[in-house]
């Protein structure tokens, strides 16, 4: 067993391009169900928004890339929009519903042949759509150290990834603690006690659903770019599912959580990968027990079984306060 | 490193002519899944790439591209064996994007009996049928969700890994123990009934319940254990749909406009015997009267001396009965995979919104216009949108009646 090999990948995960997605989706949800109590169980819709709205206008349109960003947070606002319009006058339980099936429709559509022209179908979109961006890249060697590797697109990605996670970071945390962030989180604790305030409660949601699906379109424009591909079947409901794992690790309504919950997240599943690899490659771990192709299905088993011991011994997370959000829908 | 790959892409580019791996294949196979030999099959490129060939004894075909860019793919419809033909005939012509080089491409030509040749007349009528059977599964399995949803407030996300739990009962006492299908299925409901009804609830919900959990955590509950039993069963059972030995090929039955196999028949018979069954239990019994007295007021049905954890658990039985015998229906018919529940389980909640939370009847007619909207949408939108379809409907009643078809006013916030 290489020791020195499991924790260069457990480090390199930690660090990496899936933590910056995973941390900037959980942003977004904190927006969404952190401060303002919206149960949106569509974010991977928004990232999957975000994805194509990268790989599209390139690939098939011939666009810049920069343009193609521009045109990503318009549509992200407008996926906001039409998911808001209907959904957010509904309960949290049928809001968390329809949300989902909304990011469904984006997903089936998106794999669909009869769109196969344009979206790929289900292939999606593999080609240099971030050609522009990865000509910026001052590190092309990458970085090869005993704990630490990327290679060189990797490493511009992770820098200029976690940078945008800083700066999203600091905008996050100044709207919260401005008094437009009060009356979110008094929305979330007493919608009505804020609707007699004479403040328009369905304005302020759809303000909360469109920032926080903005955030979660640029986590899928890092997702398709350090790829450089869009596969339509990587923004199903499980991508929603590990991005609330991620928010509720690190604790609901606080504003470092998604950064902390990301980082854990990944360390915990490549660490565990790892040493499971490498105990049923090096037969510490039976054969008839564990097969290679096997451990990828623990790891998914393991994310499961560890969002409901999360859920059920420690809902605050790591640095949440549980009197401050006792996460319970009066219906 | 960038510069590097891009060198190496420049220097491969003229060679990729001769790189093997370039290809576009697919197997022709009839509506029976039988593979059909000697159809022909062309394509056509850039720069005037023209390829002609036919499938083998296996139904394969393959043909290597020599640049990328964008392929069409004819099938000779002449060619097809007669009572077979495309079920969309605007299907004829494939279209495949090659982005680089090295990718393997896939392309199906979707055959069916002729279905192409029938009126629209006999084409609705057989969708009617086929949506009424899957808004059938449906109802089972929404009945027992909305039951649990009604009584215990919870929204329960591993509601389809009920349906997926008996499938595979089913199909283990089926194939591996070598029981006739009709002591499988009733073996499988029972285990059903008692593993995904009585214990679960008895060692997953009622301690929850006891501690105080919030129901929007019990939701996220839900979901962590959704995904740690899908793979579960991933695990134990591997990624493929796997069909019963029994009936798997059994030949349907013409009746009049539609064509129906008889398996689907009886098993849709008892399949509407337990909707009855549930449905008077709910009117009828003590039991069925004190669940719904502890969905509307669970604090003042206890104060009349209904015994709550008993209802609840009763509900639990029942609706994991339901839901497995759904399960049961699906993998006789289709097969089961691991992720049978979880393709269900969006149809279920969009029946069960669609009817409005916590009603009973409600979840009844939901679940029959989404199974008959489901199938009679593919007359006019491809059949891969079909679910596309559902969901849009269940959002654009919603903005109308946000608190759904059949359900009170009082319930949105």
């Amino acid at each position: 067993m290489d020791i020195l090999f499991i924790i260069q990948q457990t480090l390199s995960a930690t660090l990496g391009v899936n933590a910056i997605i995973f941390a900037l989706a959980a942003i977004g949800l904190n927006m969404h169900f952190g401060y303002t109590g919206l149960l949106n169980f569509g974010q991977a819709g928004f990232l999957a928004i975000g994805a194509y709205s990268v790989a599209v206008p390139v690939i098939t349109f011939g666009l810049s890339l920069w343009l193609a960003l521009l045109i990503g947070i318009f549509n992200s606002i407008l996926f906001a929009l039409l998911l808001g319009v209907p959904t957010l006058r509904l309960r949290a339980d049928y809001l968390a519903i329809v949300t989902i099936a909304a990011a469904e429709i984006v997903r089936q559509i998106a794999r669909s042949a009869t769109f196969n022209d344009s979206l790929g179908g289900s292939d999606g979109i593999t080609g240099k759509f971030g050609k522009e961006f990865f000509d910026l890249n001052p590190f092309k060697t990458g970085l090869d150290t005993p704990i630490l590797r990327f290679n060189g697109n990797d490493l511009w990605v992770v820098i200029t990834g976690w940078v945008l996670v800083a700066i999203i970071t600091f905008i996050m945390w100044i709207m919260v603690n401005s008094p437009w962030g009060r009356v979110m989180r008094a929305i979330r604790e007493d919608e009505d006690a804020v609707r007699s305030l004479g403040k328009n409660v369905y304005l302020y949601k759809m303000q909360s659903l469109i920032i926080g699906g903005v955030i979660g379109s640029i986590a899928g424009f890092v997702y398709a770019l350090s790829r450089q591909s869009v596969q339509p079947d990587n923004y199903g409901t499980a991508l929603t599912f590990f991005a609330y794992t991620v928010l509720i690790l690190g604790g609901a309504a606080r504003v470092f959580a998604p950064i902390v919950g990301a980082m854990i997240f990944w360390f915990l599943i490549v660490f565990i990968e790892q040493v499971l690899r490498a105990g049923v490659t090096s037969n510490l771990i039976p054969d008839w027990l564990i097969g290679v192709n096997q451990v990828g299905q623990i790891r998914f088993m393991l994310m499961g079984l560890g969002l409901m011991l999360l859920m059920i011994f420690r809902p605050q997370g790591i640095f949440g306060d549980k009197k401050e959000l006792a996460l319970d829908a009066k219906a | 490193m960038l510069s590097a790959a891009a060198g190496i892409s420049l220097v491969a580019a003229p060679a990729h002519a001769a790189d093997p791996a370039t290809k576009l294949y697919g197997i022709v196979t009839s509506s029976t899944e039988q593979p059909l030999a000697g159809v022909g099959i062309s394509i056509e490129g850039p720069d005037g790439f023209r390829a002609e060939v036919e499938t083998d004894s296996a139904g394969a075909w393959e043909v290597l591209v020599p640049t990328k860019g964008t392929y069409s793919a004819t099938i000779n419809e002449g060619d097809l064996p007669s009572g077979q033909a495309l079920t969309d005939p605007t299907k004829g012509t494939v279209k495949a994007n090659i982005f680089m080089p090295g990718v393997e491409l896939r392309l199906l030509f979707p055959i069916g009996p002729g279905v192409a040749k029938a009126t629209m007349l006999e084409r609705s009528a057989q969708l009617t049928v086929d949506g009424l059977i899957l808004g059938l599964i449906i109802a089972l399995a929404a009945l027992g969700l909305n039951l649990i949803f009604g009584t215990t407030g919870l929204t329960n996300f591993a509601h389809g890994e009920i349906l997926t739990f008996a499938g595979l009962l089913t199909y283990y006492f089926s194939a591996i123990a070598k029981l006739p299908v009709l002591v499988a299925a009733p073996i499988a409901v029972l285990l059903s009934a008692f593993v995904s009804g009585f214990l679960q609830d008895r060692y997953l919900w009622k301690p929850l319940r006891k501690r105080g959990t919030g129901l929007i955590a019990m939701l996220v509950v839900s979901i962590g254990f959704a995904i740690f039993l899908r793979y579960f069963f991933l695990f134990l059972f591997g990624g493929d749909t796997r069909q019963l030995p029994q009936y798997a090929g059994q030949a349907g039955l013409e009746l009049g406009l539609v064509n129906i196999t008889p398996k689907s028949i009886l098993t849709t018979v008892i399949g509407i015997g337990f909707i009855v069954f549930a449905t008077l239990w709910l009117l009828r019994t003590r039991m069925g009267k004190a669940s719904r007295a502890v969905a509307d007021n669970p604090a003042l049905a206890s104060a009349s001396g209904i015994d709550v954890q008993k209802v609840i658990r009763a509900v639990w039985i029942l609706g994991a009965a339901l839901a497995g015998y759904a399960g049961v229906i699906v993998t006789v018919n289709q097969g089961v995979s691991f992720l049978m529940g979880q393709d269900m389980l969006l149809l279920i909640f969009a029946a069960v919104t669609l009817g409005g939370l916590g009603t009973a009847n409600g979840a009844l007619v939901g679940s029959l216009i989404i199974g008959l909207f489901v199938q009679l949408s593919t007359l006019f939108i491809p059949t891969e949108l079909k679910y596309v379809g559902a969901l849009i409907v269940l959002i654009l009643i919603l903005i109308v009646r946000p608190q759904g078809i059949l359900g009170r006013k009082e319930r949105i916030g």
